[in-house]
């Protein structure tokens, strides 16, 4: 896809998203503060705790953006879910290492178990007849309930700095510190280091690992930093979307640009963007509502991305998509009353320039009112024109090209399927039918050779040769009836 | 660290569950058992097609509805939140199917967008209103089975069958199996060979969003015991394990309750430890996996927050 479309059509999504988003925090407006005084303060960037949420949210949309792109064309996307669900009970432990939420213990904690629950779920999968859903669910729980319970241990503990270990299940971005945010910046510059650097060969084993193992790659090693990494972003947005919903940040942001792109490195940079204004989106309702659990709020903003990508992707897009098939119906439905006309024309074997409204309505048998809403659409597409009463269809020269054509591409098809496919006369309409709306020029070019440019279909109809559906000009079929002279 | 984790005591943690305050024990234990059963034979059903994360997903994604159906009607009668919850479980299915389907973006991805989404709007819902809802939401999240009432008991004719929320767990147990009982032959088909039970002319699609209904009813039932985010343990944990162990369905099905039985009595232990440490580590480890580990949720104090949503509710038994 070339790059231009993209651009406007995301940066529309966007706007659209922030508005949406800015309506709903106005419903739910519990803070004392004035919405608009917050929202002043968001953007004065006064407070150092909101710059390093603010920074955080950042960062974390970008770790989770780049990796879940590959997890979402390696269709990982629930190993994803149970992955950020499995390092819970490392978090913990970390925690309870020296009782502080000291940063490194927690990361430390936090890919051992992450890295523990994936190969839990491929020796699960490799030895028993449990499939991969199964086994993932069953790691996703086990992990997150040794999780909860060492986590309410620490919760019960008599002393101790205990306070935040709570807000890793929902995250609360104002919770960052200084410290945080460092570390965060670190594994954050290591995770794209590693992807930037490991790129190609991430990008050959997700779309083709067969290849990519022929090529010597290896593959397997390739999951596991993959796994590695993925324990790392979930480190990285632990603070401020908890646990519980990493996933959708993972998961939600890729998927829109997975919409909107057919490239890789474009999706790759999309999906970042995506994670990046949702993680902003976050941090900002979340202080506009007064520290409001930031994890929901980010996943929320993701989820409008996405459903802005679902609805107006150009090319993925629902209503693209439904635009395109209703486009095309209406065309088939255009070619066919053409076709209908020549039909009626060639029975008269071209001696009338226009054809009676009656005689196509009885020749399509439908009622006149159809026929005439037609006919309508071909005047309105100046395919056609009507005489003053109304009663008579008059092609264009255009109109003439394209029934030309469509009864070509029918005769020649239905002469091709009798010919080369052996199958008998009275059984190749319907599939013609059906191909002649989608023969392009040169597959046409390749059947008139491959037929020797046969003049009669197998129900010994003239074919319209090339140069009657490419003559400019009504008269042309009259004075050299088509398909009669020339090919003789 | 080591010193909250105090030495065992079998007497206390063994013994004297079963023989102190053994009434009130014994319900908890019943309705460990009967959310357990409901979950793990259609969590049999899940295994089978694949679609255990389905079953984690619509888990998750009835908060909303439940959240909703309690915001509108402010009060926490059992029909309307069952409702909601279970409009809720449809419209995530839907909405799974609307995404994979009209678009390229495969199933896996569509499971984690729309139930993320939706927990996202449930866990919103509950920290806005927090003020105006009686919603614990930890109690939502995690489930909490010691806090399943004790009163008021359900009398039919004279009779008294128990406390309500056991009576009506054991409704939805009852209603499962009748279910699963009715429509066995196209359940079995349809799981196994999607192809076949449609040229049979077994409705296939009115089977899977049958399920999902019947899931979501499960699901919400469960919740005051398990919460949102552990019900995939008992739906999946018990099929597994019972998946390992046969090959034929029935027998899968009948290992599922012997499995759930045994995770419950392990929640015994569990209790008991909780009761005293706070805390609970694994111990005595046996088949039933960690099970044990989700009954034994260790209390967060009654006083803490309010709890309503795990109190006993009009039952749905007043309804028939």
């Amino acid at each position: 896809m070339p790059g231009r479309p993209v651009l406007p059509w995301w940066v529309f999504v966007l706007l659209a998203s922030f508005s949406v988003e800015a309506e709903a925090a106005k419903v739910s407006d519990i803070s004392p503060a004035s919405i608009g005084e917050q929202a002043v303060r968001f953007f004065s960037m006064q407070d150092t705790s909101l710059r390093y949420a603010l920074l955080g949210s950042i960062l974390l949309g970008i770790t989770c953006g780049v990796l879940g792109s590959f997890l979402v064309v390696r269709r990982l996307a629930l190993v994803g879910d149970a992955l950020s669900h499995a390092v819970l009970p490392g978090v913990t432990l970390g925690f309870l290492w020296n009782m502080t939420k000291d940063p490194a213990a927690i990361f430390i904690g936090a890919v051992i178990s992450g890295l523990l629950g994936t190969f839990l779920v491929g020796c699960i999968t490799r030895t028993t007849k449990i499939k991969e859903d199964a086994a993932l669910g069953i790691v996703l729980a086990s992990f997150f309930a040794v999780g909860l319970c060492l986590m309410s241990l620490i919760q019960h503990l008599p002393t101790g700095n205990k306070s935040g270990i709570e807000k890793f299940l929902f995250g609360q971005a104002a919770a960052i510190s200084a410290d945080d945010l460092r570390f965060m910046a670190i594994v954050t510059v290591i995770t794209l280091g590693l992807v930037a650097a490991l790129y190609k060969e991430l990008l050959t084993s997700s779309f083709d690992p067969g290849f990519a193992a022929s090529l010597g790659l290896p593959t397997k090693l390739l999951h596991h930093v993959l796994m590695f990494l993925l324990s790392a972003a979930v480190v990285v947005a632990l603070q401020a979307v908890g646990v519980v919903l990493v996933s959708a940040m993972l998961i939600t942001p890729a998927a829109a640009a997975f919409l909107l792109t057919d490239r890789m490195h474009r999706m790759v940079l999309l999906a970042a963007v995506f994670g990046l204004s949702a993680g902003v989106m976050g941090a900002f309702f979340s202080f506009l509502g007064n520290n409001l659990v930031t994890g929901p709020l980010m996943v929320l903003g993701a989820s409008t991305v996405f459903a802005g990508a679902y609805f107006f992707g150009p090319r993925h897009g629902v209503i693209a998509r439904w635009w395109r098939q209703y486009s095309r119906a209406a065309r088939i439905q255009r070619e066919n009353t053409l076709k209908a006309i020549y039909h009626v024309l060639e029975r008269g074997e071209f001696t009338e320039e226009g054809v009676g409204v009656q005689s196509l309505a009885e020749h399509r048998r439908e009622t006149l009112p159809e026929v005439e809403q037609q006919v309508r659409t071909l005047l309105h597409h100046d395919l056609a024109t009507l005489n003053v009463l109304g009663d008579t269809v008059y092609l264009t020269p255009l109109g003439w090209q394209r029934a030309s054509e469509i009864v070509r591409n029918h005769r020649l098809w239905e002469l091709y399927l009798t010919n080369a496919a052996e199958i008998a006369p009275d059984h190749v309409h319907e599939d013609a039918e059906k191909i002649e709306h989608v023969l392009g020029e040169d597959v046409v070019r390749e059947l008139e050779r491959r037929l020797n440019h046969a003049t009669l279909d197998p129900h010994g109809r003239n074919i319209p040769a090339i140069r009657d559906v490419h003559t400019r000009g009504r008269t042309a079929p009259r004075t050299v009836p088509s398909g009669y002279g020339g090919r003789t | 660290v080591k010193e909250l984790v105090p030495p065992f005591d079998f007497q206390a943690v063994v013994v004297e569950t079963w023989t102190e305050n053994g009434a009130s024990y014994g319900w908890i234990a019943l309705m460990a058992f009967l959310v357990a059963a409901a979950c793990g034979l259609v969590g049999n059903f899940l295994v089978l097609r694949r679609m255990s994360l389905v079953g984690d997903a619509i888990s998750h994604s009835v908060l909303p509805g439940l959240a909703g159906a309690f915001l509108l009607t402010q009060n926490r009668g059992s029909f309307p939140m069952f409702l909601g919850a279970l409009a809720a479980g449809v419209v995530t299915t839907v909405l799974i199917a609307a995404i994979h389907r009209r678009t390229r973006v495969k199933e896996d991805a569509a499971i984690g967008i729309v139930f993320t989404t939706l927990f996202a709007i449930g866990v919103l819902m509950i920290a806005i209103f927090a003020d105006r809802v009686d919603l614990d939401a930890d109690c939502v999240l995690y489930g909490e089975l010691s806090f399943v009432g004790l009163e008021p008991q359900v009398r039919v004719g004279g009779w008294t069958l128990g406390p309500e929320p056991v009576v009506r767990m054991g409704a939805v147990l009852a209603l499962t199996v009748v279910l699963l009982m009715a429509f066995y032959k196209e359940l079995l088909v349809s799981s196994f060979d999607g192809g076949l039970a449609k040229s049979l002319g077994i409705r296939v699609n009115g089977i899977h969003y049958g399920l999902m209904a019947l899931l979501s009813a499960i699901v919400v039932s469960a919740f005051e015991s398990v919460g949102a985010i552990l019900v995939i343990a008992m739906l999946i944990l018990p099929a597994a394990t019972a998946r390992l162990l046969a090959d034929r369905l029935p027998v899968m099905l009948a290992l599922t309750i012997v499995v759930d039985h045994c995770s419950c009595s392990c929640f015994g232990i569990g209790r008991a430890a909780s009761r005293r440490v706070a805390g609970l580590l694994d111990r005595g480890c046996d088949g039933c996996e960690w099970s044990r580990v989700i009954y034994a949720r260790v209390d967060i104090q009654p006083d803490s927050g309010p709890v309503e949503i795990c109190d006993p509710a009009p039952a749905f038994l007043d309804w028939g």
